[in-house]
């Protein structure tokens, strides 16, 4: 994305590369055949990206399958259309020749670095392989350029590097050894599906900035696939916006934000989560619900002849906060920060130290009725909606389900409830007898929300609750979830990695870096006055949804990411949180 | 990816229901029922009682008579009906292949899934037991077992339960301790339910098409090892005709007179494959993220 591939002049002059025409893909079902994919057409030159962006579902992955000759077989095809990368038609390619393509001239980059490397084999060993596959060059003529590879991703130490094994990288670190192993042979066409979706924010960031630098050095055209409109913005020249396997609108980058036409593109915009949109919050009341005082979480690790605990990680360290009823409060922070750590514990699912009051009893003191009873007031909701709900009970058993367990009501009562719940949350009582399986993520969330609901509880804690959610649906989610406060008076803890969200409603924000919370205010001290260099780095490092936004670049980090285990007896240096006015705590910068 | 196919105009209502829409399951619960049906009705059914030998039922030169005649299938070495046998044989090899196979099942499922739920001390008393299990020889076991106690049907069924349970603690274990760390178990804990909820309510029934795999591979092993157990004379006493039994008493004449092996073997196999196809169509009906696909 450098001044003159995003002039659309520039773009222009470049030889085309990859031409798809009509492409149609269809599945093979019981009822015939459904098109997953249907008439789609653009053309890719030379240094350009294009993004695909849809919602789930839309088949945008299942295009850059297509283009890839990966469709699922026997069920999955192409039906119509032609794809010519130069003069050969994919579609038509024998699959020898197809593989000969793969990797030497277009090459494809999944979401999930940890499975699509081989964790058996060194990082060195799976570059040459690919590198070797292509070309008939030495073993050591391809080890020389798989180092010239891993340089190129900027990955730190590259010799080394070549020995070791994928679990021995971080997640940022092995999406650059995809990108190297990608970009190795210096392909034509580069896809990238997802490629920053399972990062976090500040990984993303440099991954980002890393394509679009190796872009402009080896000139590659780029399809990024995306559902992150921010990403989007960031980096495509070019955008084609896919519903249900069609392409609703396509266009510029710069045209397609600034003046979209469809609706679907308009709402796909709009469900963005921005900086600086929320709305000013009522005010909250000032009794506490929950009160953490030097929490701190240590799992051991065991190693050694006999098992023995050797070291520990260090998930939460000396964590204190307070949640007022119905506010709001997030807790942000990267992967392996703690924050879903102190979720378990406030319901009990891990042990640890220090108090835990939740209306005003603290949880350590409590015997198993206790505990039981606490449950009433204190609900969770969980990432995974799927993971969360048991495939083999029906939607009104499981809303039911916290009625049951507490002997709340009779079975008569138990399904008024649940029919009455399933209506607060936007779906309708004739579902009541389906099973999980048959709804979309967003409704299966609602599913859960509703479960947390039925014990009416004075606190749901909201595990990364909409992450994983398109963002469309996210909107809508995050919206339930604010009626819902504003009718019933929960307060909620929000966990989350996205700052624009935790920014759009959140009340007051806690930062959390490698088990301790390094700052914590009002939403207005946290995004109007960032102070920690950590808290600055979370908010930079959110894509802007918006081209023309002019990014500052942002010193790039060398890798290395610390840890959270200690030999026994070590720990962290505790940090000191010191008041800057009003509440505002930060931590006394290293 | 996998928007939900439309299935809600064939839904039948109950799991039975369901199971009789499948051609293979009929088939394969009409077979159980032929062999029940042989074996309740065994003395209007047979010929001859079981344990007569017949004085025609030899060649002139001593040997067994093939099928044919008199005997549908033939005599054995003693001059015995094989079919009458075999129809008395039924009442052993289905009390062995259900009581047995079922007493190792519940045995297995509990041990596996108390192990795999609560881990700790619990966990690694119950499987370092399972694995001991394991490491001694199953018949040795039994033959002990078996010379404890005098032997008779019921007895030998407790036996074989008592060594046949391990495998499936150790499957039953490990899927229990991945179960166990499943989101909607932690969701469910987090609700209040108590243990026993969580592992009768929501852990098995995840487990029931391991249990009903293991329950159908066990049925021919089961009365496989009733046979050995027969053969060293510590299992069902002679003249009782199990299916086992018959071929092991038989097996040397399986040169001259295969069919005394063949039949019973095709017994056991049918028998085998039956529970095998109603059990697969059970586990199948019985989940409801695999509804109306047929």
């Amino acid at each position: 994305m450098n001044a003159g591939s995003k002039n659309a002049s520039g773009a222009d002059l470049a030889p085309e590369v990859l031409r798809v025409q009509g492409l149609t893909v269809s599945v093979r079902t019981e009822t015939g055949d459904r098109s997953l994919v249907e008439d789609l057409s653009f053309t890719l030159r030379r240094g350009e990206t294009l993004a695909i962006a849809g919602e789930s579902g839309s088949g945008k992955s299942i295009t850059a399958l297509a283009i890839m000759g990966l469709l699922p077989p026997p069920a999955v095809r192409v039906t119509a259309g032609s794809i010519h990368l130069g003069d050969s038609d994919l579609t038509r390619l024998p699959e020898a020749q197809l593989r000969s393509l793969r990797g030497s001239r277009i090459a494809m980059i999944f979401q999930e670095p940890m499975t699509s490397l081989n964790p058996v084999l060194s990082i060195g060993t799976q570059l040459t392989e690919s590198i070797r596959a292509h070309t008939s060059v030495s073993r050591t003529e391809a080890r020389t350029m798989a180092l010239a590879a891993l340089q190129a991703v900027r990955l730190s130490q590259p010799e080394q590097r070549l020995n070791q094994y994928p679990h021995e990288l971080s997640g940022g670190m092995r999406q650059r050894v995809m990108i190297a192993m990608a970009l190795a042979l210096r392909p034509e066409v580069l896809i990238a599906d997802e490629p920053t979706t399972a990062l976090d924010v500040t990984v993303q960031r440099e991954v980002l900035d890393l394509l679009r630098d190796l872009q402009r050095e080896f000139g590659t055209a780029i399809i990024l696939i995306t559902h992150d409109m921010g990403v989007v913005a960031e980096m495509a020249d070019r955008v084609i916006a896919m519903k249900t396997g069609r392409a609703e609108e396509e266009g510029s980058t710069a045209q397609i934000f600034a003046q979209p036409k469809m609706p679907y593109t308009q709402d796909l915009l709009a469900a963005v989560p921005r900086m600086g949109k929320g709305k000013p919050r009522a005010e909250t009341g000032t009794d506490t619900i929950a009160r953490l005082q030097d929490v701190v979480v240590r799992f051991p690790l065991k190693g050694g002849l006999l098992g023995r605990a050797t070291a520990q990680v260090h998930a939460v360290e000396h964590v204190s906060f307070e949640i007022r009823r119905g506010e709001t409060f997030a807790l942000v922070g990267e992967s392996g920060c703690g924050k879903s750590t102190i979720a378990k514990a406030m319901v009990g699912l891990v042990p640890h130290q220090g108090t835990i009051e939740i209306a005003g009893q603290s949880l350590a003191s409590l015997d198993t009725a206790g505990r039981k009873a606490l449950r009433r007031r204190i609900q969770i909701v969980f990432q995974d909606p799927m993971a969360a709900l048991n495939p083999r009970m029906t939607v009104g058993q499981l809303i039911a389900e916290p009625l049951l367990i507490h002997g709340l009501c009779t079975a008569a009562e138990q399904r008024a409830r649940a029919a009455d719940l399933m209506q607060r949350v936007g779906l309708t009582t004739d579902q009541l007898d389906r099973y999980p399986h048959e709804f979309s993520g967003g409704q299966r969330q609602r599913i859960c929300i509703a479960r947390a609901l039925a014990l009416q509880p004075d606190l749901i804690i909201a595990d990364e609750s909409v992450s994983a959610l398109d963002v469309s649906v996210q909107a809508r989610v995050l919206e339930l979830l604010q009626i819902l406060q504003r009718e019933f008076g929960i307060a909620f803890l929000f966990i989350s990695h996205d700052m624009a969200v935790v920014e759009n409603i959140s009340d007051r924000v806690a930062v959390m870096f490698l088990g301790q919370i390094v700052e914590t205010g009002s939403r207005a001290q946290i995004f109007g006055n960032p102070q920690h260099p950590y808290t600055r780095r979370l908010i930079e490092a959110v894509p802007v949804p918006d081209p023309t936004c002019i990014r500052t670049a942002s010193p790039r980090l060398s890798g290395e990411v610390a840890s959270p285990v200690h030999p026994f007896g070590k720990g962290p240096k505790r940090l000191v949180l010191v008041d800057i006015g009003s509440g505002h705590l930060v931590a006394a910068s290293p | 990816m996998t928007s939900a196919i439309g299935v809600d105009a064939a839904r039948p209502k109950g799991a039975l229901a369901r199971l009789l829409q499948r051609k293979l399951a009929v088939f394969g619960l009409i077979l159980i029922a032929v062999v029940l049906a042989g074996a309740v009705f065994a003395p209007l059914l047979a010929s001859f009682p079981p344990d007569m030998q017949n004085f025609d039922g030899l060649t002139i030169q001593g040997a067994p008579m093939p099928p044919g005649g008199a005997y549908p299938m033939g005599t054995d070495l003693l001059g015995r009906d094989l079919f009458s046998r075999i129809l008395y044989g039924a009442r052993t090899s289905l009390i062995i292949g259900v009581v047995a196979n079922g007493l190792a099942l519940l045995i297995g499922t509990l041990v596996g899934i108390t192990a795999g739920y609560f881990r700790g001390w619990i966990g690694a008393v119950l499987m370092r037991f399972t694995d001991l299990m394991m490491a001694f020889p199953a018949l040795l076991l039994a033959i002990c077992l078996a010379a404890i106690f005098s032997p008779s049907l019921w007895i030998v069924a407790l036996v074989i339960a008592l060594v046949s349970w391990v495998q499936t603690a150790r499957v039953i274990y490990t899927e229990t301790t991945s179960l166990a760390e499943r989101d909607f178990i932690a969701a469910e804990r987090t609700l209040g339910a108590g243990t026993g909820r969580i592992l009768f309510r929501h852990i098995l029934p995840h487990l029931i098409p391991t249990i009903i795999v293991w329950g159908t591979l066990g049925i021919s092993t089961t009365v496989l090892l009733e046979a050995t157990l027969s053969f060293l004379g510590v299992g069902v006493q002679p003249p009782t005709p199990s299916w086992g039994n018959i071929i092991f008493e038989n097996q040397t004449y399986f040169q001259s007179a295969p069919w005394l092996v063949f039949i019973p073997g095709a017994a056991i196999i049918l028998l085998a494959l039956a529970f095998n196809l109603v059990g697969d169509a059970l586990r199948d009906v019985l989940d409801p993220t695999q509804r109306g696909r047929a």
